[in-house]
């Protein structure tokens, strides 16, 4: 080993620790935990009790309202990336600071901004009555936590995405056109396959947190929609951590599929690691 | 050369408060090689991009084979742009960068493939076909991005900078390859550069600006030889300007001394610049020559020998293949020939001339 590297070494010896006390142990436990019973003996259960309806379920739903609040604040952030990327520097910074301020404010009280907003008798309610519209209750389905999810994590979707989009040289999007392209062929050929990474990044760090939230269903599900999330909670809570343990190792497995979907070589992540080493 | 192509008719372009381009009006011939010349920010890049149709220009038209174009799109223009870095598209291969214009023009795949070929050898890089655009060196992108403007035939090639990121060998080799180049394929070439050398290598026409103002149009020898006025002078390549007075037809005083030149119609008693190339400044013995000075400065180039002499309060620049040592007494003498007379800058146009650079 040369100084440099020695000396590398030494800088990342605190990063080191930090992984270890807060990554590897905490994922110990969870691994021991969700194969053991509360003898401590080895067991299987934990993982197969996944397949119990009321389990399944929950899961099945969590998957699904996560895939719709993906896709949705993909929708919504790549044009809205796409149009920031294109403003004049000046405005541009000052729209993306418009856009992180709300993740300053704390995420409960975003979501509980939401429930007075789409609850009975709420602000959603008192302006459709002005249109003549009454019953129109939208609180506590799973339409609710879809907003809920899109509102809160859409600015997840937006910054890796406007980070890939600005790195775009303005020439290379000018050759396309040079080339005989126009907005559509130059958007499908050229950007979207060149904004991939930051694609992925946004998929990942939105669908994560969806997939495993149990606030969002508890404060806009009213409690009557559990999400796998919400089991999880409740048997930690329960005091049954080896049940816990067990399904969070099984939605695990659907985070790491997602990471793989989503190209994980790809991500910007990655990259950056990438350009790094270079 | 051809008839006018493209004929830029009073183009202005501001962005805010500062005018990039003022009525710049300017022809480019067919089959000509056009060189736009100047220092940076003068303006260069912006006149390309407005051929290319990538900015739209304040007042003023665009009009390409007698068609007004200034309002098409660049996608709707014929003619192609090779752009200051090269631009490639990086996820693609190189095979698929050179497809790009074709496959969009809807080209069968055998056209495809031969043209991939054919441009491929044009620029000496055959069998780059599956190699990705940015596992290459800069002149390999630059051949690349060079590669993918000429399959598609453009009547004319827009080229920005393109060798401006090279080394100085590659450079040179780059430039014989870009005159082959228009040779065998016969469209116009407008090239951009802040390199005189380069443009003078290179051009059929240069057009040197400075500040948004064309200074002088014609061939390089026309604007080496005479420049018109002393920011070309001192642009392309070195020269000793000094101010003077036009006694009369054919003799001018500069340094308190009266020299024969060549140049008639200034008037009498009139101020004038002097331009004298470095080269065409004779060191004699002291008794042969105009005026005497000392030698200050002495550097080997190569080629030549590049001395400073102070004389009469001026510091000449000389270069000379015999070689003076710092100290020695010289003689300056020059043929009338070379003697360069121009008209101080009175008009506005003109006084943006020589400010910096
Ligand atoms: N998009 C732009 N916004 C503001 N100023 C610009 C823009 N593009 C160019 N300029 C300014 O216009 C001037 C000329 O630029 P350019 O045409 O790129 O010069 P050159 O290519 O000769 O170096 C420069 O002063 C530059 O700062
Ligand atoms: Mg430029």
């Amino acid at each position: 080993m040369n100084k440099a590297r020695r000396k590398n070494a030494l800088l990342a010896s605190p990063y080191i620790v930090w992984i270890a006390a807060f990554i590897i142990i905490p994922l110990l436990f969870i691994g021991y935990y969700g194969f053991t019973d509360r003898e401590g003996n080895f067991t299987w259960e934990n993982i197969t009790t996944i397949v119990r309806p009321e389990y399944y379920n929950a899961l099945g739903l969590s998957l699904l309202l996560a895939v719709i609040s993906t896709v949705i604040c993909l929708l919504l952030a790549y044009p809205l990336a796409y149009i920031l990327r294109n403003m004049n520097m000046s405005k541009q910074g000052f729209i993306v600071f418009v856009f992180i301020l709300p993740m300053w404010m704390n995420f409960l009280l975003r979501t509980y901004a939401w429930q007075a907003i789409l609850d009975i008798n709420g602000v959603l309610d008192h302006f459709l009555a002005m249109f003549g519209i009454t019953d129109f209750n939208i609180i506590n389905t799973p339409a609710a936590i879809v907003i809920g999810m899109v509102y809160d994590f859409l600015p997840f979707m937006v910054l890796p995405i406007y980070n890939v989009l600005v790195k775009i040289d303005d020439n290379v999007i000018n050759a396309a056109r040079d080339l005989g392209a126009n907005f559509w062929q130059t958007l499908f050929k050229i950007i979207l396959p060149l904004s991939k990474p930051g694609i992925a990044s946004g998929i990942i760090m939105v669908f994560v947190p969806a997939l495993t939230t149990f606030v969002i269903s508890d404060i806009l599900g009213g409690g009557k929609l559990l999400l796998i999330g919400n089991l999880v909670e409740n048997k930690v809570k329960a005091d049954n951590l080896n049940l816990g343990a067990g399904l969070s190792l099984v939605l695990m497995i659907f985070i790491i599929i997602n990471m793989l979907f989503s190209n994980g070589d790809d991500t910007d992540v990655n990259t950056v690691k990438k350009e790094v080493k270079k | 050369m051809g008839n006018k192509l493209i004929d830029l008719q009073g183009i202005s372009k501001s962005y805010g408060k500062h005018m990039v381009l003022d009525d710049l009006n300017l022809y480019i011939r067919e089959n000509e090689f056009l060189t736009l010349l100047g220092p940076s920010g003068c303006g260069k890049t912006t006149t390309l991009r407005i051929i290319g149709g990538f900015e739209s220009p304040d007042t003023g038209r665009v009009v390409f084979d007698g068609q007004d174009i200034t309002n098409l799109p660049p996608n709707k223009r014929h003619l192609n742009t090779v752009f200051q870095k090269y631009a490639l598209f990086t996820h693609m291969t190189i095979a698929e960068n050179i497809a790009f214009g074709l496959k969009i023009k809807g080209k069968s795949k055998a056209y495809i493939d031969d043209k991939i070929k054919y441009a491929l050898k044009l620029v000496n890089l055959d069998g780059f076909e599956n190699r990705m655009a940015d596992s290459l060196s800069g002149g390999q992108q630059q051949r690349i991005a060079i590669a993918r403007a000429i399959v598609n035939e453009p009547k004319v090639l827009l080229l920005d900078e393109p060798l401006g990121a090279l080394d100085l060998k590659l450079r040179q080799d780059m430039q014989y390859e870009l005159i082959r180049l228009k040779n065998e394929l016969g469209i116009t070439f407008v090239f951009v550069t802040h390199d005189q050398e380069e443009a003078l290598t290179m051009s059929d026409t240069i057009v040197v600006m400075n500040q948004g103002y064309i200074q002088q149009v014609g061939t390089p020898e026309n604007i080496y030889n005479e420049p018109e006025n002393a920011f070309v002078a001192d642009f392309i390549g070195d020269s000793n300007i000094i101010p003077g007075t036009m006694i009369e037809d054919e003799l001018v005083e500069f340094l308190g001394t009266k020299f024969k030149c060549v140049d008639k119609g200034f008037g009498n008693n009139k101020p004038v610049d002097v331009v004298i190339r470095p080269e065409d400044v004779e060191l004699v013995t002291p008794d042969k020559g105009t005026i005497k000075g000392v030698v200050t400065h002495l550097i080997f180039k190569g080629v030549h020998y590049e001395m400073e002499v102070m004389a009469n309060g001026y510091e000449w620049l000389v270069q000379s293949t015999k070689m003076s040592p710092v100290g020695t007494e010289v003689g300056i003498k020059v043929d009338p020939f070379n003697i360069q007379i121009m008209n101080k800058p009175e008009s506005e146009d003109e006084e943006a001339v020589g400010v910096d650079e």
